[in-house]
């Protein structure tokens, strides 16, 4: 069989693709190219595929593609995305592609990576850019602002390159050291504040007649009304949301506070973890690797505006705009680890904290500055939140920060009350 | 609609979009072949999405594209076996054994039996459509049971043995990712990710959805749509409310108002949030203008 790179013929149903099949469709621009432009490495005979046909060691190449780069692609989600491609025609490399996506289902998040490895490995094209951040509901909103008018930073100050509106793009490691993360994790599910479920247990006191468990004690006891079963409503923890600002200003802190959320994350399993500086980036799924090493060079390839600027109105009012995003703070503990230093006009803060405060059952505020004894919020952005705050707390150290949430199931006095008495 | 093979319907995915289409809804390729791949495969088919996009109505006129019944099941937090398989009639199986004296009764009769919707789909002697709604919101132990239910189509109640489906019911799952859903449910589906449409798609679901509307209205209210939810909204409006907002506009142009002011009045069916509200107003003119350029 000769192959036509410009009008190949399907392996699956022996009919040549129509010229420009695959034009007007997403990926109008691209040539189509046949899809055995990458052989899998290992011959067929030792992974025992010899009675497949030719024209599916691509498929099947891909899936392992996909497992090499840690998606989760079962053998049934392969053989269906074949089943797929032979129900599809397939016409054009459009409907392999679609094949794909609706069968090895990629996680939204990892949408782009997916697409990148798709065009590598049926097209050929290598010069692909996995994107880090692909989350698409945010994209639009994140892209709004960064057309805004830059703001230079006005001043320089101890503790970074301060915060600026300014993006600046890079990458960044992480090496372990010790601390008293450990018992933080062991410790968090149990300290977090806890709500009231809608699900039930059993109980033996105070609580609602079972009648199932009643009935079958009456049918089993020929007749009897033995004690009363009683059930009632369960407590379960309230979700945690952790959301970190990496900007310049707070470039000291952010390692520590990434293996503090990494710890939170695996500590309690409703927890959320989102970065802001110029754009929001949410990295929990990267985080729930056990491995901190791991999750963390993860979640450090996921953030593209390390020790950038700050726009923290906008990103907080993006992350709110999305649904499921503020869904994740309703009802949570919710604390926000940063300067709280606002560039230009802070009414985009204002009433990003006045949103988060009606929805969060505790919105926390830890900023370094509150290390140093001179601290008091006096900023026109921190008096400005200060009354919607729950509480305002020192967040310099890893330490006390842990300390900090393992105590938010207490009561304590409102930010504003606190802070009128030291001032 | 009589009812007929699915497969016989889902011949490709043009033509399941043109069915669909025929049951007033617009599905863009990518969607018309999940739904196809969902149907031919005999997969549940999972739909994700930000809420207002349609997820739900995909599911309703899936049915009537196959002239199925639909069964949904709502989830929430706490849902359990007994509220989505079956529960027992337990004050009535009480007052039957009270009633029944000295006389043998078997309280597992199935007048006792309160079927819930996934048991109603197994027990249809016809195959039906089941929309399992916003499994996001349910807790993983149901996600759990659920899975189990999806992989052979059985019941089995403990009193009365196992129940198989008749016919193997065509599921649709929608959710709103306000928590990851479990792996083994992921691939167990078809996936596809719902978005919001572009402007030409909307104005042509607006001309679809709405009663008597004007073309030139569709198009403006998709046009202000997209850039009103660009917008950091706390509800950002779905697809239901710019065919109501194009409706209400309509309305109150017949009644007198000329247009700029009759889109600017008509917002309170767009944005259902009084923070929104203000946060949008100082621009909808604007906007409002722009799109009926």
């Amino acid at each position: 069989m000769t192959r036509d790179v410009d009008n190949p013929i399907s392996p699956f149903t022996g009919r040549r693709c129509p010229e420009g099949a695959d034009e007007g469709r997403r990926h109008g621009g691209q040539r189509p190219a046949p899809p055995l432009t990458c052989l899998p490495a290992s011959s067929p005979r030792e992974r025992g595929e010899e009675s497949l046909p030719r024209a599916a060691a691509p498929l099947l190449g891909f899936g392992r593609l996909l497992r090499r780069y840690g998606f989760a692609v079962a053998p049934e989600q392969v053989s269906g995305f074949m089943q797929a491609v032979t129900l599809l025609g397939p016409r054009s490399m459009a409907d392999i592609r679609e094949a794909a996506l609706a069968t090895l289902a990629p996680p939204a998040d990892r949408r782009d990576e997916f697409e990148a490895h798709f065009q590598s490995h049926f097209h050929g094209n290598t010069s692909a850019v996995v994107e880090g951040d692909a989350d698409e509901e945010t994209r639009i909103k994140d892209d709004g602002g960064a057309d805004d008018e830059r703001i230079e930073a006005e001043q320089r100050q101890e503790g970074g390159e301060l915060s600026s509106a300014l993006e600046q793009l890079s990458a960044r490691d992480f090496q372990r050291d010790d601390d008293g993360l450990t018992a933080f994790r062991r410790k968090l599910s149990a300290a977090l504040p806890a709500r009231r479920s809608f699900r039930t247990v059993r109980t033996h006191s105070r609580g609602k007649l079972d009648l199932r468990r009643s009935l079958r004690e009456i049918v089993s006891a020929d007749g009897d009304v033995p004690s009363p079963l009683l059930r009632r409503r369960q407590t379960v923890p309230r979700k945690l949301l952790i959301l970190i600002d990496v900007s310049g200003s707070m470039k000291l802190h952010t390692a520590g506070y990434l293996k503090l959320a990494h710890a939170a994350v695996q500590g309690a399993d409703r927890t959320e973890i989102f970065t802001f500086g110029t754009r929001l980036t949410r990295i929990t799924t990267a985080l729930r690797i056990r491995d901190r090493d791991q999750a963390l060079a993860r979640a450090a390839a996921q953030v593209d505006d390390w020790d950038g600027g700050t726009r923290m109105g906008p990103t907080l009012l993006a992350f709110l705009s999305v649904p499921r995003f503020s869904s994740f703070a309703r009802g949570a503990a919710v604390i926000i680890l940063s300067d709280a230093l606002e560039r230009g006009d802070h009414a985009e803060l204002e009433a990003a904290m006045r949103r988060l405060s009606a929805c969060a059952f505790r919105l926390s505020l830890a900023t370094p500055l509150a290390g140093d004894p001179r601290f008091r919020p006096a900023t026109a952005a921190l008096t400005a939140i200060l009354p919607v705050l729950d509480d305002l707390i020192d967040g310099s150290s890893v330490k006390g920060l842990t300390d900090f949430i393992l105590s938010l199931a207490r009561p304590a006095p409102t930010a504003a009350t606190m802070w009128k008495r030291v001032s | 609609m009589a009812e007929v093979n699915a497969e016989t319907l889902a011949t490709s995915p043009e033509a399941v979009a043109q069915q669909l289409a025929a049951s007033r809804y617009l599905a863009d390729e990518s969607l018309a072949t999940a739904i196809f791949l969902a149907i031919r495969l005999g997969k549940p088919l999972l739909l994700e999405g930000a809420p207002g996009v349609g997820k739900t109505e995909a599911a309703k006129a899936i049915a009537e594209m196959l002239g199925r019944d639909l069964v949904r099941l709502q989830c929430y937090e706490g849902i359990d076996a007994a509220h989505a398989l079956y529960e027992w009639n337990y004050q009535r199986q009480l007052l039957a054994i009270r009633h029944a004296g000295e006389h043998e009764i078997d309280i597992y009769d199935d007048r006792f039996l309160i079927a819930r919707p996934l048991l109603q789909v197994l027990r249809a002697p016809e195959q039906r459509v089941l929309l399992v709604d916003e499994i996001d919101r349910s807790d993983h132990e149901f996600e759990a049971l659920l899975l189990e239910f999806l992989s052979d189509f059985q019941i089995s109640i403990p009193e009365r043995g196992t129940i198989r489906a008749a016919a193997q019911p065509i599921v649709i799952l929608t959710s709103n990712r306000t928590r990851e859903l479990a792996e083994a449910l992921r691939r167990r589906c078809v996936y596809h990710w719902i978005g919001y449409p572009d402007a030409a798609r909307e104005a042509d679901i607006i001309m679809l959805r709405a009663g008597d509307v004007a073309e030139d209205t569709a198009r403006a209210v998709a046009a202000a749509v997209l850039t009103i939810r660009a917008r950091p909204l706390a509800k950002p409006p779905g697809i239901a409310e710019a065919v109501e907002w194009a409706n209400a506009a309509t309305i109150l142009e017949k009644g007198g108002s000329p247009w700029p002011e009759a889109f600017r009045r008509a917002i309170g069916v767009l944005i259902k949030d009084e923070e929104d509200l203000s946060y949008i107003a100082p621009e909808l003119g604007r906007i409002v203008e722009e799109a009926l350029a």
